[in-house]
């Protein structure tokens, strides 16, 4: 049992660096929370590749390791299940956290909150370790809820920023709204599957298939249908897909860090993750994968659709992830869950180096993150530069670049998939790559091209709100090396993994059982046929159809942004309701502000002045001691001490017993 | 110990240092009286130790019973014994009177050594209701402790605290005396025995049944306390003291749910299956409208008490549902929110001391000036909020998938608490821990001392111990559990 060890040192390492730096913070000082914490992710990435290369020899494995709970005869227990996918998962996320740790030496370099910003990582590191390693349900949701509790802590790490504040609540409780809808599913996997563990209830999920709900609903419901729309309902909290899309972008209030690591790369795609697990459930039910597509698509071509619009350089990458998102979405609905993990792991890698180099931008820029103060910084920051432009290459699908292989390969899926729906998913993917090219180059060329707008832009025109002031005149420069380190290191595979790991990942059977996809569906298979070779498929980008959208899209915001810089006030101008209505965000932020949020309060206040305030107590409690008095009040006066009074009673008395006793008879 | 039977010294050891701790008399011997009280608190949960340790966890059937004939002519018996649910309960109870006696150590400086011997006696009647195996000793132990938590209230309580106080005897009171009503019945009808054991087999028809059930009802559900009377916990609360709060929350409470377990359920089990809808029903709006009732409170503490009735909610929904995971989560969810309300009644205790004011608008920015405490505060509302690895998730998530088995629609609505729990705690929690400084008051304050650090970490090891591994729990309660269920499920018409 020695891959034990490794498995449990690989969770483990990063929890005790979490503590140490959490609990004795003030004892190890800065330089000892970073070391402690970055030691322990380097462990867990160490070990995270031991048990890679196990698994490739085959070294699979399911077991437990300790009994949580017995509960009426059935064992609930804490477990790992080691095998393709879950190794795949756990190299990513180690490795992505272990850049992100080294970048925040520099970026929260001065922040008080040093040390409990690195227990913070290190803690959401143990939790992402845990959700991939789950063999069950329950820890599966364990670990959902502990990343949603550290994306919370992190939301709100700058406590004091009341947009911070709200932003973390929000994501904690839209989160809920999902992991409302994944506990439901995950009861009635226990009702009807009898148990919790992946492998038993995968093994039983064919019987299951025709079988229907039926507990005291009155509704007849397809049980696998339920079980995995409910299951889904959690994924669109957790990997943001609309209409449950909301707190990501205002999740950009945490430091930038954070949402390279949590909000991007790790636990956005938690959603993903666990929906490819389930795919033996979700291979059993059409209908739920169509759902599952329909989503994905409105929010890969809606979020991408926001992202033109925004000038704040976080928030456009944000709605590039919600985007992204949506495509590993519609990628896991046409069943092709490894295509859905190969972006997983493309995006993460990309997606991170795009939002530490925003990061760097913002260090450069002295904390302004409006885009429209800065442009030019090319020659003022090399470094970032060139990585942003390969990041951003890689996220449009430029050909040979990371992205390109498998955002090409999902829309080729999607058109081959017969999956109801797919026609309409694979237009919204199409367009989305048009609108994908526009946003981020036109966040490029703001950023890195054209004229400096920093200089003449003092602190009067200044249109953002992180509570900085202090804009004179600035000079950017390119940040430290353990800012740029991290950069270089994570724009490597941001160019090349896509080339290296399409063949063996998508084609080469590499996922083995641990996804199951059924052979009708299996379109990923169909994509191989035509497959032949990295090169051959580089090459064939350049004919395709994406491809050439992406230039158009790129050409027109080189147009727009460096040509004619006039032009988009013009046309913001000139189509003000389109303008407004993406600038709201389709209003779906107010409206659950006043619906749910408003709604929520307003019927609280409304039960309990009215039920608990004015019924319950003012009439039945008080109203009761009131009509107690009132009768005490009457028969006060009846005591009146008067010899006569008592009398005069006691005569109606005996006379009323009188009647009544005569009149019985 | 020294002879004693352990279930007796229990029971007893805590009401004689009650008295002892009494005896030191006036405020001058104030130190005398802390340090007695804390002595006998402590003993009060060591010599209940062995009580875990020597609980045969594959036993059905009472253990460590006692029985001494008490009153002859009415064939009533000192009584006593524990299953696996009362085991919990009693551990839960003397681990909570050592923390609220050192809670109180410095906040109280009148009449110390009343304060301090209330807390000790209502322990120790608290212990012989959740270990009488006769009935009239069960009522005499559960109407006893109205008395004490009456004085607490009243004495040491806020403004209002007459009101409060009153309305807490009165609205429990009622409803006992009906449960009087339905033993004397349960007396005759079972030939003259005050055993609880007898009435487990003594046939009952269905309406009778359904007359004690509703009677021994009027009881419970004030006490637990179930919608719609529920309302005189909120103005107890407001009124309490932090360690009356403590006690009221952490124990109070389940002697109600105690009830339905150890009388409803096995004395009447035709009539808790015929109306469990009816029980199940209210148990839901508990969960749904005091959810939403709880968003809006403006006091912290009523909104602490609003959370309780909301959390006692799932635990008559888990005795209800009639299934081991409903069960025992209800059990867990109980010990539960014994240790999570005690500890957000001490965190608002905590702020309480400094700033005297209860009202979530009079803080802002807390954790710029009490970073541990803010620390602690987030944990127990995590808890609150029901997040694993918190105690407070493993009796919630038993519950719902209890619940699954028996209705969709009820999971549905017992599974909103994951959303109105949330925004209840974390958005009060926001507005009083978060934030820039929001007044003078808040700029003023200082962090927990070693004191309140030592009282708090010990409620959150606990609270994190059973959210990691509540395999104890649920070994304890399994086969007690099982064999009430089993019970439950043969008529006795």
């Amino acid at each position: 049992m020695d891959m034990m060890n490794v498995y449990l040192v690989a969770a483990l390492a990063p929890l005790a660096g979490a503590l140490i730096a959490g609990l004795f913070g003030r004892q190890i000082g800065r330089a000892g929370a970073h070391w402690v914490t970055i030691v322990g992710v380097a462990v867990s990435m160490v070990a995270s590749a031991i048990v890679f290369h196990d698994v490739m020899q085959g070294g699979l494995f399911n077991g437990t390791v300790y009994t949580w709970a017995t509960v009426g005869g059935l064992q609930l227990e804490v477990g790992f299940l080691i095998d393709q996918l879950s190794a795949t998962m756990m190299l990513v996320v180690t490795s992505v956290s272990l850049m992100v740790h080294i970048y925040t030496i520099g970026y929260m370099a001065d922040d008080p909150g040093y040390q409990r910003f690195f227990s913070y990582i290190s803690l959401f590191t143990f939790s992402m370790m845990m959700l991939v390693m789950s063999n069950n349900f329950l820890q599966l949701f364990f670990g959902w809820e502990a990343v949603g509790l550290v994306s919370y802590l992190l939301i709100g790490f700058w406590y004091k920023k009341p947009t911070a504040i709200y932003a973390n609540l929000k994501a904690f409780l839209v989160n809920r709204v999902g992991d409302f809808g994944f506990i439901l599913g995950i009861a009635l996997v226990f009702v009807y599957f009898g148990s919790l563990d992946y492998a038993e209830v995968f093994a039983l999920a064919p019987e299951k298939a025709g079988e229907y709900t039926g507990i005291g609903t009155g509704v007849q419901w397809p049980l696998i249908t339920a079980i995995c729309i409910c299951l889904f309902v959690g994924a669109m909290g957790k990997s943001a897909q609309f209409p449950l899309h909301v707190w990501l972008p205002d999740s950009m209030e945490g430091p930038t860090p954070i949402s390279a690591l949590i909000h991007a790369a790790t636990m956005v795609t938690a959603g993903i993750f666990m929906v490819a697990r389930m795919s033996p459930l979700y291979e059993l039910s059409e209908t739920a994968l169509s759902l599952v597509l329909i989503v994905g698509a409105i929010t890969a071509l809606f979020m991408g659709l926001l992202g033109i619009v925004q000038n704040d350089v976080k928030r456009v990458v944000a709605y590039s992830t919600l985007s992204q998102l949506g495509y590993m979405t519609v990628a896991l609905g046409a069943s092709a869950y490894s295509v859905a993990i190969f972006h997983l792991m493309t995006h993460a890698f990309f997606k991170a180096l795009l939002f530490l180099a925003a990061g760097s931008v913002i260090i450069g820029m002295h904390h302004d993150q409006d885009m429209r103060n800065m442009g030019g910084l090319r020659r003022k920051m090399p470094i970032t530069w060139i990585v942003s432009l390969l990041g951003s290459l890689a996220l449009i699908g430029f050909p040979f670049f990371a992205g390109f292989y498998s955002k090409e390969t999902i829309i080729e899926a999607v058109h081959l998939s017969q999956t109801p729906g797919a026609g309409v998913a694979w237009l919204a993917l199409t367009v989305g790559v048009f609108v994908t090219a526009l946003y981020t180059f036109r966040m490029y060329f703001l950023v890195f091209e054209g004229k400096p707008r920093y200089e003449e832009g003092g602190a009067s025109q200044a249109g953002h709100d992180d509570g900085h002031d202090h804009h004179g005149p600035l000079d950017p420069h390119e940040s430290p090396g353990v800012v740029w380190w991290p950069l270089v290191a994570l724009a490597v595979p941001s160019v090349i993994i896509g080339a290296i790991a399409i063949e063996p990942l998508l084609f080469g059977g590499f996922f083995g059982e641990s996804i199951m996809v059924s052979a009708e569906r299996d379109v990923v298979a169909i994509v191989g046929e035509h497959f032949h070779g990295w090169l051959a498929m580089g090459l064939h980008g350049f004919a395709t159809l994406p491809f050439w959208l992406a230039m158009a899209g790129v050409a027109l915001a080189w147009f727009l942004y460096l040509h004619r810089p006039d032009l988009p006030g013009k046309i913001k101008q000139a189509a003000q309701p389109l303008f407004t209505l993406l600038d709201q965000k389709y209003y779906m932020d107010r409206f659950n502000d006043w619906f749910f949020a408003g709604g929520a309060r307003s019927l609280g206040r409304g039960l309990w002045r009215f039920g608990d305030v004015g019924i319950i107590d003012g009439l039945f409690v008080n109203g009761s001691a009131k009509v107690v008095g009132w009768f005490a009040g009457i028969a006060r006066k009846f005591q009146s001490g008067f010899v006569y009074h008592y009398a005069f009673t006691m005569i109606i008395g005996v006379f009323v017993l009188l009647t009544w006793w005569f009149l019985r008879i | 110990m020294f002879g004693l039977a352990p279930l007796s010294t229990v029971v007893w050891l805590p009401i004689v240092a009650g008295i002892v701790v009494l005896l030191t008399g006036s405020d001058r011997n104030a130190a005398a009286a802390r340090w007695l009280a804390l002595v006998g608190a402590v003993l009060g949960f060591i010599v209940a130790l062995p009580l875990w340790t020597g609980f045969d966890r594959a036993m059905s059937g009472m253990q460590f019973e006692e029985l001494h004939p008490w009153i002859e002519t009415f064939n009533i018996n000192y009584h006593l014994g524990i299953d696996g649910i009362s085991l919990l309960l009693i551990l839960l109870n003397c681990f909570t009177t050592v923390l609220v006696v050192i809670a109180g150590w410095s906040v109280i400086r009148t009449r110390v050594s009343q304060y301090m011997a209330a807390f000790l006696i209502l322990s120790g009647m608290m212990n012989g209701v959740f270990s009488s195996l006769d009935a009239a000793l069960f009522y005499v132990f559960f109407e006893a402790t109205l008395i004490p938590m009456f004085i607490i209230i009243g004495v040491w309580g806020g403004p209002n605290r007459v009101y409060a106080a009153l309305k807490f005897f009165l609205y429990t009171l009622l409803g006992s005396l009906l449960t009087l009503v339905a033993l004397i019945y349960l007396y005759n009808a079972s030939g003259g025995s005050f055993s609880l054991l007898d009435y487990y087999g003594t046939p009952i028809p269905l309406a009778a049944q359904v007359l004690v059930f509703m009677a021994f009802f009027a009881a419970f559900a004030v006490k637990v306390p179930m919608w719609p009377v529920h309302t005189w916990l909120p103005d107890a609360h407001v009124e309490a003291p932090t360690g009356g709060s403590v006690v009221l929350a952490a124990i109070m409470l389940k002697l109600g749910a105690y009830g339905f377990i150890r009388l409803s359920l096995p004395i009447v089990p035709d009539a808790s299956q015929h109306l469990a809808p009816l029980v199940i029903g209210l148990s839901l709006v508990a969960v749904v409208y005091i959810g939403l009732v709880a968003l809006v409170q403006s006091d912290m503490k009523k909104l602490i008490a609003y959370s309780s009735i909301s959390h006692m909610g799932f635990v008559t929904l888990g005795i209800f549902i009639f299934n081991p995971q409903g069960m025992q989560g209800a059990v867990i969810q109980m010990v539960s929110h014994g240790f999570v309300s005690g500890a957000l009644f001490l965190c608002v205790g905590v702020l309480y001391d400094r700033v005297h004011s209860r009202q979530i608008a009079d803080y802002g920015g807390v954790v710029n000036r009490m970073p541990v405490f803010a620390a602690f505060f987030m944990l127990f509302a995590m808890a609150n909020a029901g997040l694993p690895g918190t105690s407070g998730f493993v009796g919630e998530f038993l519950v719902i998938m209890g619940t699954m088995s028996v209705n969709f629609w009820f999971t549905l609505a017992a599974a909103s608490t994951l959303i109105f729990g949330a925004a209840y705690t974390l958005w009060m929690y926001k507005r009083v821990v978060f934030g820039e400084v929001a007044n003078e008051k808040v700029a003023a304050l200082s962090d927990v001392n070693g004191r309140e650090i030592f009282v708090l970490g010990l409620l959150a090891a606990v609270v994190l111990f059973i959210g990691l591994y509540p395999k104890p729990l649920t070994d304890v309660l399994n086969v007690s559990v099982t064999a009430l269920l089993e019970h439950v499920a043969v008529s006795k018409l």
